[in-house]
């Protein structure tokens, strides 16, 4: 079988990548060894795919993973650690049972939500202890307290009853409590954590 | 990443982009930087040849990862990860350079018609050129002077192929033509930059390349 030039020049490109069948790819080498001019072509195309083949042809900008990395990850949402979430919700339980626990001690009641974001355990009040609260307001007091707005709309209640309702206690009027509350938690905290470290 | 790593290995799973693949999918966002790592090169490269801009480029690269991760869950496993993040990268950057087109240069080298034969202009012996001549910049220079000079169509089909070692199937899934296209174009390309680059043609790389006197080989 016998090629032409021209017809080498078409099929010198699938013959350097191997695409050419076996019989049309001996028949190319055949007609490069008594073809000069072809094998120049031939030479000529594989300098060029060693030479733009080479690393150095096509350098990546200096820091461009760096920078790439850093899009990523203001643009990556990231999942949070489940050490993280675990402390989350049991932060949250113990919350919701703390706020509760008053209500609970004397009977068997239904959590409400608190009235105020800001709402601080009222654990040690005592549940019969007459207290005073706005009606659409978020507070209780104790009956007197002058941080009291809205005095004529005052519903006389126990400490128990207002927690149940989702009043939170004020931290004024009430702080006694509160404080002992908090010197009970860090106290509970302390035993704890001696328990978990023998030494 | 070695606590990546470490999470990988620890999990006894194999070390393969199919596993982290549908790992990223259930929520492990951070394992995506070690699936993209091994093609950081080729995503660049792959706008690069289609913007001809390193800043434009990068930024297309980047946001084609992006893409990648955004619409990971639209990835098919019957389809390489790599050639679907390169296609990915081609369309960003082709849709960015629709934008800027009024202000794209037309490549100095007029384009040959597909159909059309092409004829070498010269046939010179080529010795062959020791890889260390691409240690001096101004060779680098001049080959990239070449290479821009191509017509858009085959400065992609060469890049992909020739320097980024993609095979002639992924080249033309990438760039979203077929492989006659892709061989067609690559045969066209390699001549192209024979001819320009050949010693012999003017005797010096200034003169090979000064393709704006009117003595372009085809």
């Amino acid at each position: 079988m016998v090629v032409r030039c021209e017809e080498v020049w078409r099929e010198v490109s699938n013959f350097l990548d191997g695409e050419l069948a076996p019989g049309m790819h001996a028949t190319m080498e055949d007609h490069f060894r008594g073809c000069k001019q072809c094998t120049a072509v031939l030479e000529g195309a594989r300098n060029v795919i060693r030479l733009y083949g080479d690393e150095r042809m096509l350098e990546v900008p200096m820091g461009f993973s760096q920078r790439l990395h850093r899009r990523l990850e203001e643009g990556i949402p990231r999942r949070r650690g489940n050490a993280f979430g675990w402390m989350m919700a049991l932060g949250f339980a113990a919350l919701v049972l703390l706020s509760f626990e008053v209500g609970n001690s004397s009977q068997a009641t239904t959590a409400l939500d608190l009235r105020s974001d800001m709402a601080r355990s009222g654990v040690h009040i005592p549940a019969d202890l007459v207290v005073v609260a706005v009606s659409d307001g978020k507070i209780f007091h104790v009956p007197g307290c002058r941080f009291i707005h809205d005095k004529d709309k005052l519903q006389t209640m126990t400490a128990g009853e207002a927690l149940r309702e989702g009043y939170v206690p004020c931290v004024r009027c009430l702080k006694k409590y509160l404080s002992e509350g908090q010197r009970a938690t860090q106290s509970e905290g302390q035993t704890a954590q001696l328990e978990q470290d023998p030494e | 990443m070695p606590e990546t790593t470490a999470s990988l290995e620890n999990a006894g799973e194999p070390w393969n982009e199919e596993a982290l693949i549908r790992r990223i999918r259930e929520g492990e966002h951070e394992l995506f930087y070690e699936l993209i790592r091994p093609y950081e090169r080729r995503v660049y490269a792959a706008a690069l040849a289609i913007l001809r801009n390193e800043a434009d480029a990068e930024d297309a690269a980047q946001e084609a990862v992006l893409k990648a991760f955004k619409h990971i869950r639209q990835f098919r496993a019957e389809a390489r990860f790599s050639t679907w993040l390169i296609q990915i990268a081609v369309n960003e950057a082709r849709m960015r350079r629709r934008k800027q087109q009024a202000v794209v240069m037309e490549p100095m080298v007029k384009e040959q018609d597909e159909d059309g034969h092409y004829t070498p202009r010269d046939f010179a012996d080529w010795r062959e050129i020791p890889s260390e001549t691409l240690e001096r910049a101004e060779v680098r220079q001049k080959l990239a002077e070449a290479l821009n000079s191509l017509g858009q169509k085959y400065r992609e089909v060469f890049i992909l192929r020739d320097m980024q070692q993609l095979s002639i199937e992924d080249t033309a899934k990438a760039l979203g033509i077929s492989v006659p296209s892709v061989k067609t174009r690559l045969l066209r390309a390699r001549l192209m930059l024979r001819d320009l680059l050949a010693p012999g043609l003017g005797g010096s790389w200034s003169k090979a390349l000064s393709f704006a006197k009117g003595s372009k080989p085809w």
